[in-house]
């Protein structure tokens, strides 16, 4: 049985930098994935929602304005209280060394800095989302 | 109704049930997971499929198409939210392309739609078409057969980008709005001969736009020139999707065409097709996959080698192969 590994990217807050997201979910979709693009401006509740509505195994949420520290923990959150505990949340952007581990203690697993190579992304989320699909019985 | 999900004669619980009770009492979650399952082909869908299908057919399904950059998405959000000013629960179920080498695909409709992420009736997905031809997924009617009888009161189907042969959509949608846009110039000659003639109402979108009357007279030519497949005359519809402008008409062009389609018998001929249409793609599957599963992979691989390499032909082949033990 062929299952697509979905991947919903988005872009939260007040921040129009889309290039690094188009680059990822360009890639992503060359390696066979079904990316739902949101676009720019995305509240966290419309980022959590969709990744719900769309049956998403991953979300990506790229940040280059300095609200991570915010917008991730939020969508975290909404995460949990939306029962998406099995999808996978990673993030990329700018966003300093010092704030990855608190990110992490906040349920985002993996941080692409810049430089950050595609293969390593998808390989990374093939890995992760097979992890979270082997990982339990939740999504059936 | 529910035995056979909870096993009864077909053996063991299909993961389908319980999804199916949470997605009936409002379960956002569970209608996306039964979604993935019928798209995916995954066990217990054809179960839900079964359980669901009595209670299809009362649901508004309206198809809108067209070529790509027309406004397709934008018209759609439109349309959803005015349905939703009625009281409708709306559901839209959208279409993009996969990659056909890679089997990838970037689902890019719901940008356009970002006003109703949180509106509770409202319900979007987006689909990938995964190789199939013809403007919508394989499972595109499966999924709206569920939605359907979920509860929904307008569906609205966005198929990918059209040219001139993707008319499935008919199949689908009681009603078809075929979206164009000003200054497609010649292009929009090759649309006429083609997909025009599954338009119930014609929208020319970006009106706002230099052009629009030309567009607008050219369709209005072309549908005085000849006799169409109806007695049923697509009105045109002048539509800017980014103001809004038009849509209240649309609205009315679309529940006029619904109202025809009820009365003249047209409804019943569509969903008359469409059933033969989803028996004979069923069908197909299923043979197809049974005779996979009799023959095996390795034995079709070295098949198409052969017929490749010119040392056996195409008819040859199926004969081999159905005869295959």
């Amino acid at each position: 049985m062929k299952r697509p590994i979905r991947v919903v990217m988005a872009k939260a807050g007040l921040d129009g930098h889309d290039r690094g997201v188009k680059v990822v979910a360009r890639a992503l979709r060359d390696a066979g994935m079904e990316v739902i693009y949101t676009g720019v401006h995305q509240t966290p509740e419309q980022v959590v929602e969709t990744a719900l509505q769309e049956d998403a195994d991953a979300i990506g949420v790229s940040l280059l304005s300095g609200a991570h520290n915010y917008i991730f923990p939020r969508i975290s959150e909404l995460m949990t209280e939306k029962g998406l505990d099995d999808v996978l949340l990673f993030g990329g952007g700018i966003i300093p060394e010092d704030d990855i581990a608190t990110l992490r203690s906040h349920g985002v697993e993996r941080i692409f800095q810049p430089g950050a190579s595609l293969e390593d992304i998808v390989a990374y989320i093939r890995e992760a989302v097979a992890r979270k699909r082997g990982a339990g019985h939740a999504k059936g | 109704m529910t035995h056979e999900l909870l096993g009864g004669s077909r053996g063991a619980e299909p993961p389908g049930g319980r999804l199916l009770e949470r997605a009936r009492s409002g379960d956002k979650r569970s209608v996306a997971r039964l979604i993935s399952m019928i798209e995916n082909d995954e066990p217990g869908a054809a179960a839900v499929m079964r359980t669901v299908y009595p209670e299809t057919g009362k649901a508004a399904i309206v198809g809108v198409t067209g070529p790509p950059g027309g406004g397709k998405s934008t018209l759609v959000a439109r349309l959803g939210a005015s349905y939703r000013e009625q009281g409708a629960r709306v559901a839209v179920v959208a279409v993009d392309p996969s990659s056909p080498f890679t089997g990838g695909a970037l689902l890019g409709d719901r940008i356009r739609m970002r006003d109703g992420f949180l509106d509770d009736g409202l319900f979007i997905r987006s689909m990938a078409s995964r190789g199939h031809s013809g403007g919508l997924a394989r499972a595109t009617l499966r999924v709206v057969n569920l939605l359907d009888a979920l509860g929904t009161g307008v569906i609205l189907v966005e198929t990918v980008g059209v040219g001139q042969e993707e008319v499935e959509v008919v199949r689908v949608a009681d009603t078809v709005c075929l979206v164009t846009v000003p200054g497609l110039g010649d292009d929009i000659q090759a649309l006429k001969a083609g997909v025009l003639e599954i338009a119930d109402v014609l929208v020319v979108n970006k009106s706002d736009r230099p052009g629009a009357d030309e567009t607008v007279r050219d369709l209005a030519t072309m549908l005085s020139l000849g006799k169409g497949r109806l007695e049923f005359t697509p009105p045109i519809v002048r539509t800017s999707a980014q103001s809004g402008e038009g849509i209240a008409e649309l609205v009315a062009a679309i529940a006029k065409h619904r109202e025809w389609a009820a009365r003249s018998g047209e409804r019943e001929r569509r969903r008359l097709a469409a059933a033969r249409g989803e028996i004979e793609a069923l069908l197909r599957e299923e043979l197809v996959r049974r005779l996979r599963g009799r023959v095996g992979a390795d034995r079709v691989d070295d098949i198409v080698k052969r017929v490749a390499a010119r040392s056996l032909d195409p008819y040859t082949a199926i004969d081999e192969l159905l005869s295959t033990r």
